[in-house]
């Protein structure tokens, strides 16, 4: 048996949702009955990334990758890997060509494509115990500043790294940072912005879970450089398991002397709250957040003043977004020439990416900034669901847009993305294949903008409901071709004339889409069709009398009971009374049923 | 100091500091806004006073950016007034088109925006609010589909009044303007001074006792103090056929704006009640007697002069009182000192 043994066992939220706790009791069972409890440890970690193969478990230091686990696998992982260190082939990832197992992480493409800064401890430590964190250099950062640098040559090092807000609109950190300086006050703030709203984004709940201690790391090294002593993490409540383990790191960090006061004999004083979101999109916004903190409710309001000069409290006060404050550690640790030789020339660095849709391995991806998008879904995704062809990626949640394959090649950086009509954003992807209606993505996220606008100004709250309604109309096969015309024209002036950054950015989705997919919007409206064969409003359903056997499984099996027919001969399909659910097309064995 | 900006091809020149939208009224051009009331923080809420700013690709609200040197805007371009169009078309959408019925009909800037901007409501046909209307006080009649949720009302309410009775509630498509829980005012802890409707520009918050009483190009504004109380607010009285229908606020009134109490605002159905006094009252035999003024103030002044006579001047005193105005007190005290001889004058008012 190899030495120093460790069973680390994926317990963020994905994971956990797919039996990871159970798992861990089953080890310890397992591991106490074969006597190995004292040799091999198990650690329950925050997010290994591969939530599409969860519950994940690794076996170090081999990197044995196990996909998919359930209990009843646990006595032969133990058995066979642990006692005799031979593989557990059925629970090992299969190449996508070769068909042939993969043993380890690094022959697993969804990790060796990946370069790993923030998510270096994600998946690896336990986040409930500081010490897993020290041990891979947490803390050495805060020493190294406060030790050998000035806070001006710290903020300097930011400045020099490139680093830019990691939340979506990608803001240089260091001039934000430095726009604090000037205002003279008797108090400042900095903010973690985890609010992570996008649909199919996960990013800042994996870090939060899973290595929470960069992220105060990272804010303890921005309040030195900018002179602040009190700080928030600004978490939304739907992350119960975030909150819990920052609460847990903040509690270590104060009695381990990272946080309180004289922090490690430097003079440093800083004092880290955390508080929960009661769930609305709209606190994300940096102004409509802290007046949630403040105890208001969370509407934007209008700049100037800018937080740096006027924010919580009226304190001059940086908010950064969770993924920004985790990478600040390792520039102050490695070098802001070791930072910028990672990424583009005008977005350096790494960027996380939730990977969800029709590809084939979702997961939690870390790639330089300047990776292809066809590297991203392909290489590291592993391709399209069940062979289907790629349509479309949306990137930048409801704010970005729709890009489609001949775009696949073009670089994910910040000002690539918002050339094509996309945004980084916070770093959403969601693929879609062949049978996708853009027609009806654009209509998922204008419903969400809509329901999720504040409504304090006029063109957000009501023009994205009007958008949200004709795009439903369109979908219906209700449509009229000015309502494409309706369409732009409100989108230009929702984003002309919206106060904050949810109407600027709402209508997005749709002009990304009419640019690239408008042959989808025409066929709606014009031919009653949808060419994704999706929106079942314009689907028909009718049997092929030459293929139909008359076996009456679709009769049989039709909810409305609106097939009829004879055995043996071909049946037919009532449209009036058919509800278009498809079951007729699943049930039949010979393909006799046509969705068209 | 002064900074210059051309506005609409002029040149003008206004204070440092102040926002286009008082640059514009101080030079007489118009811009329609929903939200902006001189009195209350500006939020730039309603998003109607946009205007076009050189080297600016958005259309920002005039009523919330300041003038720099050399700024250059336009404030009736072709793309400010297609956008404060498709801005008008979205409220109206979502607005009841009963202006024939409605009370605030001839005093409504939504509609007037409408007439100017050549609105109609029909280019957004969808969903119309069906919200219940809260007419469960005397007062303020709350209607909340009329609301265009520009925030004057919550701001009137927590800033000039200090009561904090009304925010928003819910969001997006789904967002009003109510008292705590969605309460009825009635309710709330709502006092009724009737802040929220001087300030509403809609017909969503108005009085409730002058609906149907009266168009306001038949109503003459007529501006008086307040008889209920010594603070001396000023507010018009409204009048229609010679009766009073009811009170108005004066923005120009000099000691309380547009502020005014329950009673002052609402308090006016004294005015034309049939239980008002309108001639003396003489007891006789232990029954009030209608009477002369003549009758009735030789009959006090018998009285009086019989008291002093018997027990001397001190042995009257007079009590004043704060509904008086100060011209009326003033006369109160000369008549107790020169006319009865005492000083035995004193005032509910004095502490």
């Amino acid at each position: 048996m190899a030495e120093n043994q460790r069973i680390l066992v994926c317990a963020g939220t994905g994971c956990a949702s797919s039996g990871a706790h159970k798992l861990i009791d089953a080890l310890k069972l397992e591991l106490n009955k074969q006597g190995l409890e004292e040799t091999v440890s198990i650690v329950g970690t925050g997010c290994q990334g591969f939530c599409e193969k969860g519950p994940t478990v690794v076996i170090e230091p081999q990197q044995v990758l196990y996909c998919s686990v359930k209990p009843e696998d646990i006595a032969e992982i133990v058995a066979q890997d642990i006692m005799k260190g031979e593989r557990v082939e059925r629970l090992l990832l299969l190449d996508q060509v070769t068909q042939k197992p993969l043993s380890t992480m690094s022959e697993v493409p969804f990790f060796a494509q990946q370069h790993r800064i923030v998510l270096k401890n994600c998946g690896v430590i336990d986040p409930q115990k500081i010490e897993e964190y020290i041990a891979r250099d947490g803390y050495a950062a805060l020493k190294k500043v406060l030790k050998e640098m000035s806070p001006a040559e710290t903020l300097e090092e930011v400045r020099k790294s490139g680093l830019r807000g990691r939340g979506g609109a990608g803001f240089p950190t260091g001039k934000k940072w430095a726009a604090i300086l000037p205002t003279p006050s008797d108090k400042k703030y900095i903010i973690c912005n985890g609010d992570e709203g996008d649909p199919g984004a996960f990013m800042d709940r994996s870090v939060l879970e899973g290595d929470p201690h960069s992220v105060i790391e990272g804010m303890l090294i921005g309040a030195y450089a900018m002179g602040v002593d009190e700080g928030y993490v600004y978490c939304r409540a739907e992350y119960p398991l975030a909150i819990k383990n920052l609460e847990i790191a903040i509690r270590q960090a104060e009695e381990a002397g990272f946080l309180g006061n004289n922090i490690l004999n430097s003079g440093l004083n800083f004092k880290l709250n955390v508080f929960a979101g009661a769930g609305a999109f709209v606190c994300g916004e940096g102004s409509a957040l802290m007046a949630s903190i403040e105890g208001r409710r969370g509407m934007p309001r209008m700049r100037p003043p800018r937080s740096t000069v006027s924010g919580l409290f009226g304190k001059p006060t940086v908010i950064n977004n969770v993924e920004t404050w985790s990478n600040v550690p390792h520039i102050l640790l490695n070098g802001a020439d070791w930072y910028t030789q990672y990424g583009t020339d005008n977005s350096r660095g790494t960027k996380i990416f939730a990977l969800t849709g029709k590809v084939n391995n979702t997961g939690l991806v870390e790639v330089p900034m300047g990776t292809t998008l066809r590297e991203i879904i392909f290489d590291i995704g592993g391709g399209i669901q069940n062979g289907k062809a790629f349509k479309a990626v949306q990137i930048g949640g409801p704010s970005g847009g729709c890009i489609p394959e001949e775009m696949l090649d073009i670089r994910v950086d910040y000002d690539t993305l918002t050339k094509a009509g996309a945004m980084v954003g916070s770093g959403g992807l969601v693929v879609m294949d062949e049978t996708t209606c853009m027609v009806d993505i654009a209509r998922f996220f204008l419903d969400f903008t809509q329901k999720e606008s504040c409504g304090k100004c006029t063109p957000c709250r009501e023009g994205t409901k009007r958008m949200y309604e004709i795009l439903d109309r369109i979908v219906k096969g209700e449509g009229k071709l000015e309502d494409i015309d309706i369409l732009e024209n409100l989108s230009y002036t929702i984003i002309e004339t919206s106060l904050c950054g949810l109407g600027n950015s709402a209508p997005n989705p749709i002009l990304a889409t009419l640019k690239y997919f408008r042959h989808e919007f025409e066929a709606h409206i014009l031919e009653h069709k949808c060419p994704a064969h999706s929106c079942s409003a314009l689907l028909s359903y009718t049997i092929d009398a030459e293929k139909c056997k008359g076996c009456g499984l679709c009769a049989k099996n039709c909810p409305v009971s609106c097939i009829t027919g004879e055995k043996k001969k071909p049946y037919v399909v009532n449209e009036d009374d058919c509800i278009k659910c498809g079951t007729c097309v699943d049930k039949c064995k010979f393909d006799a049923v046509v969705q068209a | 100091m002064l900074i210059t900006i051309t506005i609409d091809g002029c040149e003008v020149s206004v204070p440092k500091g102040t926002s286009i939208l008082e640059a514009c009224r101080m030079h007489d051009i118009q811009i329609p806004t929903l939200c902006y009331d001189p009195e209350l923080t500006s939020d730039g809420a309603c998003r109607l006073c946009v205007v076009q700013i050189e080297g600016n690709h958005n259309l920002p609200p005039a009523c919330r950016t300041t003038v720099w040197q050399g700024m250059v805007v336009q404030t009736q371009s072709p793309k400010v007034r297609a956008a404060r169009k498709t801005i008008l078309e979205l409220l109206v959408a979502n607005h009841p088109l009963d202006c024939m019925t409605c009370q605030k009909m001839g005093n409504c800037f939504l509609a007037e925006y409408a007439y100017d901007y050549g609105v109609t409501g029909e280019i957004y046909q969808g969903e119309k609010r069906k919200l219940p209307i809260d007419d469960g006080n005397p007062f303020i009649l709350r209607d909340p589909n009329k609301c265009i949720l520009c925030g004057k009302c919550i701001k009137a309410c927590s800033q000039i009044q200090g009561k904090s009775i009304l925010d928003y509630s819910f969001r997006g498509f789904n967002m009003q303007v109510s008292p705590a829980f969605n309460l009825p005012y009635n309710e709330s802890d709502c006092d009724f001074c009737g802040s929220c409707v001087s300030v509403c520009p809609v017909g969503a918050l108005t009085e409730k006792h002058m609906v149907g009483k009266g168009r306001p190009w038949e109503i003459k504004k007529v501006q008086t103090t307040c008889p209920f109380c010594g603070t001396g607010c000023n507010f018009d009285l409204n009048v229609k056929d010679g009766k009073v229908i009811g009170v108005t606020s004066n923005p120009d009134a000099p000691v309380n704006g547009k502020a005014l109490c329950v009673k002052g605002r609402f308090g006016t159905d004294m005015i034309h009640s049939p239980n008002r006094l309108t001639t003396p009252l003489i007891k006789k035999d232990g029954v009030f007697v209608p009477a002369e003024w003549d009758e009735a103030l030789d009959l006090v002044a018998t009285k009086f002069q019989e008291i002093k006579n018997n027990y001397g001047a001190d042995a009257i005193a007079a009590l004043s009182s704060a509904r008086c105005t100060n011209e009326d007190n003033f006369v109160m005290q000369k008549f107790m000192r020169a006319v009865v001889g005492t000083n035995n004058i004193d005032h509910c008012a004095r502490t």
